[in-house]
């Protein structure tokens, strides 16, 4: 079971990320924005940072990377595809999944633990998980606000206290088939109980159990 | 005389002797494209020409230091061939012009001066001061340096994870913006700045030249402040945190495949100290040619070349058989890169611009023969004044006096501004902001590294000497209540202007203060900067050393001592020697007061080393130690509570001895019995139980209230 994590220029969680899910016994792989074949992976994770220095509009440059157009047939074949943070915003900014981030209500950064709570277990992040399960993991973005004027988005998790005015208090958003999956908190932050949660596993073993051989 | 009839060097911030020094190096009028380089390298913020003769006397050498002071960064032993590099640096004078990119570019460099060593970055800390939220500019000025630090740190992703917020009308219009980078690095990548031997060759990499930051480190940062300083903001760099990541992560990969023979950052003096800095060290001179830069704007000179300031940029010094591979290192990061010259024999750097020789120069004479000057310096007499009036005692009941203490915005929670920073990438960060001491992880070994920042003004205005010690012993318990030693030490010096001589008093007595404490502890300073003319309108701020100090926790304890594991029945315990009621210096006499006199409690150097070393003992078997700092017992017991949620009743006491702020202190709390401390220096004060903090005979507090009431000191104000 090969994971491709993808690492656009600004991308700055790719280390913590593929730690986490090594830490969970999965094979995750380093693959940078250029790369055209992504048919050797089973899933792939897009994970957070600056992708392009953000600049213009998050996520705006980086859904023209090369690697997108493996990305979005991964999703199309219906594989497991599962942006975190800066992710989240490209797969939205690429119409992988609905709705749009904009900037926290508070106009602020935000870098703290949030309690969440899962909503819907029939996505490839929240498969593991019990519904209601509360857990608790950080947030840290300033573009953190998902607004769906179509109201197509299938939230899988949501914030129990909303930190960033985010609809539907909405903190993870699936595509109608839950193969595509959003979360704007991080859950590899929330890996060891010496860093304050080991919450986020149950999110990262759901993903990994989703993957089925290519 | 108007600036525009000043004669050149002059407006360059040059004094006519200083001049004739270059003319005597060169044997005849500097060229334009010279005079611009020596300016530079000689400024104040460049040269330390004010400082070097008294930074001679900090103690730099210990078996574990691989770097002393003078390179880019210090570097020291952690033992299983990792090293640390530290750095310090301060953004002072471009944070008051424009606050958002002096304190960005502030961030930009600090990264820069350890990844030149070969490591990468893991971890920033700031220390930022300013006037009284009560002023609006104050306010604009808070705001504006803490979303720089938010937008350049977490975009270039290194984790911000802990640092200093201080308030004081000393810093109105003079705001201090320090910041602090520790990188780590395997002893084989170590990288130094040398520009190796003759036949390598520079290429510049990173980001295009452009006129930003010129004069920035001659006219800006070596100069007082007044009305007319807003004209200055053309001076101040813009920066690029993206350009950076990528420029991180393609040195990184150079020093991981050992293409490069030495590396240089451009910060203060751009080219002019990327080129003739690491050609002084190897002893070699240079031949650079000037067309080759990747300019951002068109008709740049060769002195606007040599002076540009323009962010995130590096000097490579590699060997001509991999200058291929390290152009295509560059190309896969994204970065630019230009091949700039060549290393000759001989000791001359030569540049040239539009096919013409505009400076021929002996490299090293930029940074070795800079002048020194051993300024006059004088005890002022104001301060028999101050120590005629000792602090007065405190007549409010100690509720009250606790409240007002952690509605400051000085000693209450740091959340607002530390949770704009991204303090956790890299899954290290074991213990983050608003803690004694951070304390990050290295993954795959049992080491643990604690950094403590601080810094006190006020103290250190009552008394050089003792309270800059009272700084580095402080620091060192912070990181002893984490398991860690003191391992290494850098200080940021901000003072007012040197060419007074009570301010040169000042500046000796405090190397002298920091000198001595490290002496006593046992720890090398292993870098530093000195930030002069802070002073606005002829008022100089308080002097203002900042300590970061490095401490190695090998083991790490398996659970880290921490406020928030405090439980019911657990006892508290004052640890170190008995307070004296002398509140000269402290947050109580400042918050309540008004007042600022008296002679602090001087520090204890047997207290200190014996106090520092039984807090790293008892951080790997007691569930909660904190330093006793600002506002003494009372808020080291009120943060226990708010962390804890849980109330304590702490045994009656005179408010004075509450409030003290004398040093070598610490709180312990733990099960009745589960340790024995020694009785000559410790008793119980204390317990944890309930839901209300009491103080003595004080009225009770809610938890609740402790904890709104210092969650909200720099909200309220900010939106107030």
């Amino acid at each position: 079971m090969r994971v491709a994590v993808v690492v656009f220029p600004g991308t700055n969680c790719e280390l913590d990320v593929a730690h986490a899910l090594t830490s969970l016994g999965g094979e995750a792989e380093l693959v940078w924005h250029r790369e055209t074949d992504l048919s050797g992976f089973d899933g792939a994770v897009l994970p957070g940072g600056f992708a392009h220095g953000d600049y213009l509009r998050t996520g705006a440059i980086a859904r023209f990377s090369p690697v997108m157009s493996e990305v979005g047939r991964m999703a199309a074949e219906g594989r497991p595809v599962l942006g975190i943070c800066n992710g989240f915003q490209v797969l939205c900014e690429s119409g992988l999944l609905p709705g749009a981030l904009i900037a926290n209500r508070d106009l602020a950064f935000i870098c703290r633990f949030v309690d969440l709570e899962v909503v819907d277990t029939g996505t490839i992040l929240t498969g593991a998980a019990e519904p209601g399960q509360r857990i608790r993991i950080p947030l840290n973005s300033y573009e953190g606000n998902w607004v769906d004027p179509s109201r197509t988005g299938r939230i899988a998790v949501r914030y129990v206290d909303n930190p960033n005015g985010s609809q539907g208090s909405a903190a993870a958003v699936s595509n109608r088939e839950g193969n595509v999956v959003g979360i704007m908190p991080h859950p590899e932050r929330g890996s060891d109980e010496l860093l304050g949660s080991a919450d986020g596993l149950v999110l990262l073993e759901g993903f990994l159990r989703s993957l089925v051989p290519a | 005389m108007t600036a525009e009839t000043l004669p050149i060097h002059r407006q360059l911030g040059m004094t006519d002797e200083e001049y004739r020094s270059v003319t005597g190096i060169l044997g005849r009028d500097p060229r334009p494209a010279e005079l611009a380089m020596y300016s530079v390298m000689w400024s104040e913020h460049c040269s330390y020409k004010s400082s070097r003769v008294h930074l001679r006397r900090f103690p730099t050498s210990a078996p574990w230091v691989v770097v002393g002071p003078g390179e880019n960064a210090g570097v020291v032993d952690l033992g299983d061939g990792w090293l640390a590099a530290l750095r310090i640096e301060s953004h002072n004078h471009p944070s008051f012009v424009e606050p958002y990119q002096g304190a960005a570019t502030g961030v930009g460099g600090i990264l820069r001066d350890v990844f030149t060593m070969g490591a990468r970055p893991i971890a920033l800390w700031d220390q930022i001061r300013f006037g009284p939220l009560e002023d609006p500019k104050n306010r604009y000025l808070f705001n504006g340096v803490v979303s720089g630090i938010a937008g350049y740190g977490n975009a270039v992703g290194v984790p911000t994870v802990g640092g200093e917020v201080e308030f004081d009308p000393s810093y109105t219009g003079n705001p201090l913006v320090n910041v602090m980078c520790l990188g780590i690095l395997r002893r084989e990548q170590l990288v130094l700045g040398t520009a190796g031997s003759p036949g390598t060759i520079a290429i510049l990499l990173g980001n295009a030249t452009g006129r930003d930051g010129i004069g920035g480190a001659s006219v800006l940062a070596s100069a007082s402040f007044d009305e007319a300083s807003e004209d200055k903001r053309p001076s101040v760099q813009v920066g690029d945190p993206f350009e950076e990541k990528k420029l991180i992560e393609a040195c990184l990969e150079l020093y991981e495949r050992g293409l490069v023979v030495g590396v240089q950052d451009l910060g203060a003096a751009g080219l002019s100290c990327a080129t003739s800095e690491p050609a002084g060290r190897a002893g070699v001179g240079m031949e650079v040619d000037l067309d080759a830069v990747h300019t951002r704007e068109t008709g740049m000179t060769a002195p606007e070349l040599l002076m540009s300031e323009s962010q995130e940029r590096m000097m490579a010094f590699v060997s001509p058989d991999l200058v291929d591979q390290v152009l295509a290192v560059a190309d896969k990061w994204e970065i630019d890169s230009a091949v700039l010259g060549v290393v000759r024999e001989g000791a001359t750097l030569t540049i040239r611009h539009d096919g013409e020789v505009v400076a021929e120069v002996p490299a090293a004479s930029l940074a070795e023969d800079a002048p020194l000057y051993d300024r006059p310096s004088a005890r002022p007499e104001w301060m028999d004044g101050l120590a005629a009036k000792p602090a007065r005692a405190l007549d409010t009941d100690p509720a009250t006096t606790l409240l007002r203490l952690l509605d400051d915005p000085a000693l209450g929670s740091t959340a607002w501004v530390h949770e704009q920073y991204d303090h956790m990438l890299f899954l290290n960060t074991v213990i983050g902001p608003g803690s004694d001491s951070s304390l990050i992880r290295i993954r795959g070994t049992e080491k643990g590294m604690a950094v403590s920042t601080d810094g006190n003004g006020r103290l250190c205005h009552l008394d050089p000497r003792g309270g800059s010690a009272r700084l580095v012993y402080e620091a060192a318990l912070n990181v002893a209540v984490t398991g860690a030693l003191p391992l290494a030490l850098v200080d940021n010096l901000n003072f007012g202007n040197p060419e007074k001589p009570a301010v040169m008093w000042q500046f000796r007595e405090t190397v002298e203060g920091i000198s001595s404490a490290c002496e006593t502890l046992g720890i090398p300073v292993v870098g530093g900067n000195v930030s002069f003319y802070n002073e606005t309108e002829g008022e100089d701020i308080h002097p203002t050393p900042v300590i970061g100090l490095l401490g190695l926790a090998d083991p790490m304890p398996a659970t880290p001592p921490r406020l928030s594991s405090a439980a019911e029945g657990m006892e508290i315990w004052e640890v170190g020697p008995r307070a004296t009621p002398n509140l000269a210096g402290s947050s109580a006499q400042r918050v309540i007061h008004g007042e600022l006199t008296g002679t602090p409690t001087p520090p204890d150097p047997g207290h200190g080393e014996r106090i520092v070393a039984l807090a790293g003992s008892l951080a790997h078997r007691v569930p909660v130690l904190h330093d006793i700092s600002d506002g003494g017992l009372a808020v080291a017991v009120a943060e226990i509570c708010i962390a804890s949620g849980l109330g304590a009743v702490v045994d009656d006491r005179a408010a004075d001895l509450l409030f003290s702020e004398d040093p070598h202190r610490f709180v312990a709390v733990f099960e009745p019995g589960a340790v024995e401390l020694p009785g000559d220096i410790s008793r119980r004060v204390g317990m944890m139980t309930g839901s209300s903090l009491v103080l003595g005979g004080s009225s009770p507090i809610e938890v609740g209230e402790l904890s709104s009431v210092y969650s909200d000191a720099i909200p309220r104000r900010m939106t107030g």
